[in-house]
């Protein structure tokens, strides 16, 4: 990366500029996050429009059915069984938001020649690649985290307010100390665990001239068709599986059943993530298309 | 001191051979016009200069190795590929920062100076910018790097006389000191003939010829040749001859101007007609490549 002793010495004509020792190795990283979030709005709006769309629901419910419930209890369960489902919709925007991102990440670069561009100017590889990748494993989970506790502070407002209303107390059964703590739990492992689907991503999206998302799928189903008729076995189905949706049953002691709000701390269990196999081996292997990703991005030009 | 130093370049893509051993010095300073034929290597060699393709053979480029040392070479390089790379979403404002945060040697109110210039909106976005605004876009943010190296592939395709004239003034007037080396391909030789001190063909992966500008207008003339004379003249074995009007004009390789004289009309050729004759000995040479 840029280190101060490289730098060449300035041009004997104009000794007044901008000493280039001045600028530290992060900020080009800095600059390419930021280029990102210029280029992909949808990484921010995509979550806040099902946001909307998810108070928008709850209001409909808050206003129709929860003020037609005589009874406290339903009443309460109205307001609040919303609460982990409006969490979920918007972490599975987020995920499908990070997927398609990172399909077209280092092929639309090549694709409108702007990578031309874009290696003109002191970037290098390395930083470019990684800036790209820190999109669904740092920014997309910082957004959804940010969205979530917005939306679900305002739906405990909504719901506050129509439960004075009816005379009924404003207690909440979400424990407002823990959610956030749950929360960022949840989407650091699974951002941890889907790392290698996101270099995977990356990688597809720097080799494949066109039809990103066939080249990402078909050689996975390819795959399987083949182990299915040769060997009479789904071991490839099953790892990719485990893969998606595997890393929640590691992080939690209780698989969370269908919409129960995760609100035991005790539930958290980071010992046993951090010691499954899968998380390392997952790591592992998304070094390692991010790597291949970086490699095949020195030798591509425009398409 | 060289910029670029390139020995025995060779690159192959399949059968085709784009470079076949290229030897490639360019001085500090220089502003040098790399001319030659569609297919002819311009490009790759390019390329291979700005680390953007690997290649076999030696290259320095400011006494790097352009393709391992490629983000560290941009300090010092610019680049303009042609006028369609600027990335369609970006607003000029943006692409001023982003320049601004990623280059150590970018002069912000410079590129702001050369903007004023222009009609050009800081909050339009790439897309919105006629093709000539887009070349001024970028020609205003590669003239802010204070750079050793400046390397323009076609900077002008597709536009105007305009703009044409107006992109290598600004070159000349605003960015061009005499320590900066400016390297340049186009097919419109006749635009930057006046602007270079070095010339270069390149044909077929190879430098066919390298001389000076001062050493093209000492070595090379043309001769507008009186009716009566011509048998005179094609003795002094011309590289070229063609007619114009009825009239046989002869090119002459390192023949006494005086001679010449005697024969009737002398001047320096043009680039564009030295191409012709240079390419047309060659055989096989591609055919209408300079426009």
């Amino acid at each position: 990366m840029n280190t101060p002793s490289n730098a060449v010495p300035e041009s004997p004509l104009e000794p007044q500029k901008i000493t280039p020792a001045a600028m530290s190795p992060t900020r080009p990283l800095y600059w390419s996050i930021r280029r990102e979030l210029w280029e992909n709005r949808s990484i921010y709006v995509a979550p806040l429009i099902v946001a909307g769309v998810t108070l928008l629901g709850f209001l409909i419910a808050t206003i129709g059915r929860a003020m037609a419930t005589v009874d406290p209890a339903r009443k309460a369960a109205v307001l609040t069984e919303p609460n982990s489902f409006a969490a979920a919709v918007i972490m599975a925007t987020t995920f499908v938001v990070g997927v398609f991102y990172c399909l077209d990440a280092l092929h639309g670069e090549r694709r409108d020649r702007s990578i031309l561009f874009w290696k003109s100017l002191p970037v290098s590889d390395l930083t470019t690649v990684l800036s790209k990748a820190s999109i669904p494993l740092v920014v997309l989970p910082l957004v959804a985290f940010a969205t979530i506790v917005a939306t679900l502070l305002i739906m405990l407002l909504l719901s506050t307010v129509v439960l004075l209303m009816s005379g009924l107390s404003a207690a909440t059964p979400i424990p407002w100390m823990q959610m956030p703590l749950v929360l960022l739990y949840v989407l650091i492992t699974l951002a941890l665990w889907h790392a290698p689907i996101y270099g995977w991503l990356l990688l597809v999206s720097g080799w494949a001239r066109r039809a990103t998302f066939l080249w990402a799928v078909l050689p996975l189903i390819a795959v399987q068709i083949v182990e299915k008729i040769a060997f009479n076995t789904s071991y490839f189905g099953s790892m990719l599986k485990y893969r998606l949706v595997g890393g929640m049953a590691e992080a939690f002691a209780h698989k969370p059943h269908g919409h129960v709000p995760i609100v035991d701390l005790s539930q958290l269990t980071p010992g046993n993530f951090l010691s499954t196999s899968g998380l390392w081996i997952g790591l592992a292997v998304a070094a390692a298309f991010l790597a291949a990703a970086m490699r095949l991005r020195r030798y591509q030009g425009p398409i | 001191m060289l910029c670029i130093e390139a020995r025995g370049l060779r690159k192959a893509f399949g059968t085709t051979i784009a470079l076949d051993g290229l030897d490639l010095h360019v001085e500090e300073g220089h502003i040098v016009g790399l001319i030659g034929p569609n297919g002819a290597g311009k490009t790759t060699a390019l390329n291979a200069i700005l680390g953007l393709t690997p290649y076999q053979g030696e290259l320095k480029v400011l006494g790097r190795d352009p393709w391992t040392d490629r983000d560290q070479l941009m300090r010092d390089v610019c680049f303009i590929a042609d006028v369609a790379v600027l990335p369609r979403w970006m607003r000029v404002s943006q692409a001023l920062e982003y320049v601004s945060g990623v280059h150590p040697r970018f002069d912000r109110a410079k590129a702001d100076g050369f903007l004023a210039k222009t009609t050009i909106k800081r909050a339009s976005r790439v897309r919105e910018l006629s093709k000539g605004m887009v070349t001024q876009l970028h020609l205003a943010l590669v003239m802010a790097i204070d750079a050793k190296l400046l390397v323009l592939d076609e900077p002008t395709l597709g536009l105007d006389i305009l703009f044409r004239k107006q992109f290598y003034d600004s070159l000349l007037n605003d960015y061009y000191d005499r320590t900066r080396t400016i390297v340049v391909t186009t097919h419109q030789v006749e635009e930057v003939q006046n602007i270079l001190t070095d010339v270069m063909f390149v044909n077929h992966g190879r430098i066919v010829l390298d001389c000076s500008m001062e050493e093209f207008e000492l070595r090379y003339a043309e001769l507008m040749v009186h009716p009566q004379h011509v048998a005179a003249a094609q003795a002094l074995k011309p590289i070229h001859e063609r007619q114009v009007f009825g009239r046989s004009i002869l090119l002459f390789d390192g023949v006494d101007r005086h001679r010449l004289a005697a024969l009737g009309e002398v001047r320096t050729p043009s680039i564009a007609d030295l191409f012709v004759a240079v390419m047309g000995n060659q055989a096989g040479a591609a055919q209408g490549a300079v426009a």
